[in-house]
């Protein structure tokens, strides 16, 4: 048993609504009790689906459960098949139908319906959202696709957008124009998009664009070795991965490596005069592997950040995050628990986060900016206008994305020059993010024996700071302040100095310039 | 009681027949009820003993993340746990202990039981039994199912308000108790109606805080404020208490009739009644008017939700000029409900439970001006071209008594009148 606040990832039947949402002529007929609808309001309300997600959940209640849950189940599959008529179904259990041991897998293969009836086993009390998805996409396209006559010209699926993807919708967009430029056609998105039919064509295709590890890493590995298809390892979110991308498909496809990068601005932007004040940001990110992977790169190599720590929720990456993490010489928080995550944020002190909805909130209590660059998704993360991560105007938006919770260039240094001014002070926040301006409170004189309590001595290995040390430091600004802080104990420690005075502050200050 | 409102119809829907449908069910299970509850209880914490799933539908059900250290979490059970219930018993302890420690706050503690907990037979009673006895006297610990198999959506705040009632100390006093967990603006208007009225002792139920836990005994007089507490209602009874029937206090006329009963049974004078209520009524009167230019002659169908529907079908014909076409609730419990549909004028199908694919194929048959549905199906039926009007915010928003009532009115004229502005705007949705 393990008390949970808050989740990163839901159980993996919503892993498996993600896919079967996304594609069409699919259905999925779920045992699970009244309640499991609540999932459809995620693709209706965040996403802002104009259909139903095709799920029917055969709502079995209490009463139910001493008699036929299993007959009812048969009711809810014929059902869903005379009404829907899709191409193939999906079945499977919820948490609460993995107890009651119906085996509506079972029963399926058992119910002659003439369409691909696919079981899903997706253990609820050991595995996650993510799992569910991968899993669910390796099962369709197990079942379903089957070599074929490849196409006459080169031609390359999509694998992995799903729902509620982070940017999904866009990225395919871009990917399908890199491709055009080399002369590659696409030949199947799958799942978004996709149905049954299509699934059944994806052997057509001479090789697979791995869009997102998460969903679809282990049909692109069965399809390379039953459908002889290379996939693609390059995620391109950011310039570097994006041109490395392009090399990579070239290779595969045997074809010139021909980019119009015309639409990229993102280059120059990061290194007009602008943005010398990114320079060394200190930040750092949590989200799902790949994200946080490509964006490591990015905020390092085209941002000019300083990445302080890094992490991700789903531990089925975990070996690829900790290698990531080694080569950026930070430790890796591997963690689907919230509270450890804001833990590790408030010991490192960073100066953005970059992270999911779930940072955004720790970033809001903690007062450090932060950007969604992941999934779990809000329905922000579905912005009206394009919007990519990947491939060239991907790099475009995520400058912008990067830059925007910032307090900018000019307006840094005259916090720094008028710290005490009381409308434009530090707790303000940065002036272009509205909300009610805060007037500076003007803090009381410490008490004398509050004083002397600090100056008293300290315990082996404390550090204490001495009243005019703790009021030195309240005059740098919000957004460095931590770092200061962090920098200035972690030097007394080095130095063996019990109390930190306005000198040892400025000796810190001296022993980190960069 | 003077009457502004039409005369009671002819033949109201109390014996009208019932459309009882058994089928998928597109409602929220009764651990929702957690998000308004844990708000409203400021020393209890809601401990769900549940799945992923249950984590996954109060954080999505929340909309908006209540990141500021909720006063409610999730025991998520895993592989071990299934494998011994001796097992889950004491890490349950162990999370009730480390959570307490950590929450010193806390005086009442829910255990809340979901469908996997309920499956395995894990024994919450007494599991609470046995950690009131670990917490005494600092916590008291109690439990309810808030599980789907068992509850729909509404029926988890009656579970935990039934839950409360045998531990509520005894007591001989004549009193109004007011039961139903309401908003603070709503329950302080009542309130203040009721003190000028002259009807005292006032307490409610739930209160904020467990220190100020009502008593209850014979000469408990209960009024409730909302129509799904049936186990409630059930439990004070068995407590000696009297439920007073009576309208439910939605809109002008069904505030007025709530609070009429309450004022016959504490022997309010006509004319105290009038000049305590007078004022207040024509302000709810004046500001249901303008809502209802936009509601009046348009035909409603209700998808069952909350079972609010039947009052508010009430209100909607009776007071904003609607037709209803269907009126369909998770559970229709007559005793309870019954005056409101006596007011109810015959024509729409009374619907019990669902088959939400059948109930799409009258909704889409019948082509309603506004239909009322929870949020998995509102955007699919607007995309249809279709006007809703999205069922949980009637639970999430102050729409009891007299100053609410033009509001009440103002979120089913809202859609409408979206539509209307944004007619001349094409595109596919």
């Amino acid at each position: 048993m393990k008390l949970t606040v808050w989740t990163y990832e839901g159980p993996p039947h919503v892993g498996a609504m993600r896919v079967a949402t996304a594609m069409k002529g699919l259905h999925y007929v779920l045992h699970a009790p009244q309640g499991d609808t609540y999932a459809d309001l995620l693709f209706t309300m965040i996403e802002r689906r104009n259909h139903r997600p095709p799920v029917s959940y055969t709502t079995f209640q209490a009463r139910d459960l001493g008699e036929d849950t299993a007959n009812l189940f048969k009711t809810s599959l014929h059902d869903a098949f005379d009404r829907f008529k899709p191409q193939a179904m999906i079945v499977g259990s919820s948490c609460t139908a993995e107890l009651i041991q119906d085996d509506p897998e079972g029963m399926a293969a058992t119910m002659d319906l003439g369409i691909p009836v696919i079981p899903l086993e997706l253990p609820s009390y050991q595995r996650k959202e993510n799992f569910g998805s991968d899993e669910t996409f390796y099962q369709i396209v197990k079942a379903i696709a089957r070599p074929i006559e490849r196409t006459a010209h080169v031609s390359a699926n999509l694998i992995g957008p799903v729902g509620l993807g982070f940017r999904h919708r866009d990225d395919i967009v871009e990917v399908t124009a890199l491709l055009e430029e080399m002369g590659i056609s696409v030949n199947v998105v799958a799942p978004m998009g996709a149905a049954p039919a299509d699934i059944a064509r994806m052997g057509a295709a001479h090789f697979n664009v791995l869009m997102y590890p998460e969903h679809a890493e282990t049909a692109a590995r069965w399809m390379e070795k039953n459908l002889g298809q290379p996939f693609t390892k390059t995620v391109p979110i950011g310039v570097g991965a994006t041109r490395d991308f392009i090399a990579e498909v070239a290779g595969i496809a045997g074809v010139q490596p021909k980019a119009d990068d015309a639409r990229l601005r993102m280059p120059w932007y990061s290194q007009s005069v602008d943005s010398t004040y990114l320079t060394g940001k200190r930040v750092f990110l949590f989200g799902d592997a790949t994200h946080v992977k490509a964006m490591a790169r990015v905020a390092r190599d085209e941002m000019g950040f300083e990445v302080v720590g890094l992490g991700c929720y789903n531990r089925e990456f975990a070996r690829e995050i900790r290698k990531l993490a080694k080569e950026f010489g930070v430790e890796a928080l591997i963690s689907d628990d919230y509270l450890e995550v804001e833990k590790a944020i408030e010991d490192l002190a960073p100066e953005m986060i970059l992270g999911t909805q779930m940072e955004r909130h720790i970033g809001k209590r903690l007062g450090i900016p932060c950007a969604v660059i992941s999934a779990p998704v809000h329905v922000q993360d579905f912005p009206a206008r394009y919007s990519p991560q990947m491939g060239w105007e991907g790099a475009n938006v995520i400058f912008d994305t990067l830059v925007h919770p910032l307090v900018m260039g000019l307006e840094e240094h005259l916090l720094h020059m008028f710290r005490e001014d009381f409308e434009f002070h530090d707790d303000a926040g940065a002036s272009h993010h509205g909300g009610a301006a805060k007037a500076r409170t003007v803090e009381a004189e410490p008490e004398a024996d509050q004083e002397a309590a600090a100056v008293g001595a300290p315990a082996e290995g404390e550090i204490v700071w001495l009243s005019p040390a703790e009021k030195e430091l309240k005059k740098i600004p919000f957004f460095v302040r931590g770092k200061a802080k962090r920098n200035t104990e972690k030097f007394a420690l080095e130095k063996g100095v019990h109390e930190i005075s306005v000198e040892t502050l400025y000796e810190a200050k001296a022993h980190y310039a960069r | 009681m003077t009457g502004f409102t039409p005369a009671p119809p002819a033949a109201g829907c109390r014996n009208a027949p019932v459309l009882k449908e058994r089928g998928q069910r597109e409602v929220f299970c009764g651990l929702t009820g957690i998000i308004w509850l844990h708000r409203k209880m400021q020393d209890a914490f809601f401990l769900v003993v549940g799945s992923r799933t249950c984590a996954h539908l109060l954080q999505s059900a929340a909309g908006v993340m209540i990141f500021a250290e909720p006063r409610f979490g999730t025991a998520i059970l895993e592989e071990k746990d299934l494998a011994g219930l001796a097992d889950a018993n004491a890490e349950l302890d162990r999370e009730v202990d480390r959570l307490l420690a950590r929450r010193p706050d806390i005086k009442q503690l829910f255990l809340v039981g979901s469908c996997p907990s309920e499956v395995i037979k894990l024994d919450l009673h007494r599991a609470a039994e046995r950690l009131t006895e670990r917490h005494a006297p600092h916590v008291r610990v109690m439990n309810y199912s808030g599980s789907g198999i068992e509850t729909t959506f509404t029926e988890g705040e009656d579970a935990c308000l039934a839950t409360m009632v045998p531990t509520l100390p005894k007591t001989d006093e004549r009193q109004l108790l007011m039961v139903g967990a309401l908003p603070d603006v709503v329950e302080d208007q009542a309130l203040s109606l009721l003190a000028e009225m002259g009807v005292a002792p006032v307490r409610c139920l739930p209160a904020h805080r467990a220190a100020e836990a009502p008593g209850v005994g014979a000469n408990t007089v209960v009024a409730l404020t909302q129509p799904f507490l049936n186990e409630t209602a059930a439990g004070l009874e068995r407590r000696g208490a009297r439920i007073l029937p009576a309208p439910f206090p939605f809109g002008e006329e069904g505030t007025t009739a709530w609070l009429w009963a309450v004022a016959q049974e504490f022997g309010v004078s006509p004319e105290t009644f009038a000049k305590v209520t007078d004022a207040p009524r024509a302000r709810a009167r004046k500001a249901i008017a303008a809502a209802a230019e936009t509601l009046g002659g348009k035909s409603i169908f209700f998808f069952p939700d909350s079972q609010l529907e039947i009052p508010l079908a009430r209100f909607l014909t009776r007071e904003c000029g609607m037709t209803a076409v269907e009126v369909g609730a998770p559970f229709i419990n007559k005793q309870i409900v019954g005056p409101d549909l006596d007011l109810l004028a015959e024509g729409p199908v009374i619907a019990e439970g669902q088959d939400v694919d059948l109930q799409l194929d009258r909704c889409r048959a019948a082509r309603p001006d506004l239909t009322v549905c929870g949020l998995g199906l509102a955007n699919p039926l607007e995309s249809e071209g279709m006007t809703t009007k999205w069922a949980i915010e009637l639970v999430f928003t102050p729409v009891h008594f007299y100053e609410q009532a033009g509001d009440l009115a103002g979120l089913f004229a809202r859609p409408l009148r979206r539509r209307a502005i944004l007619a001349g705007l094409e595109g596919a949705a």
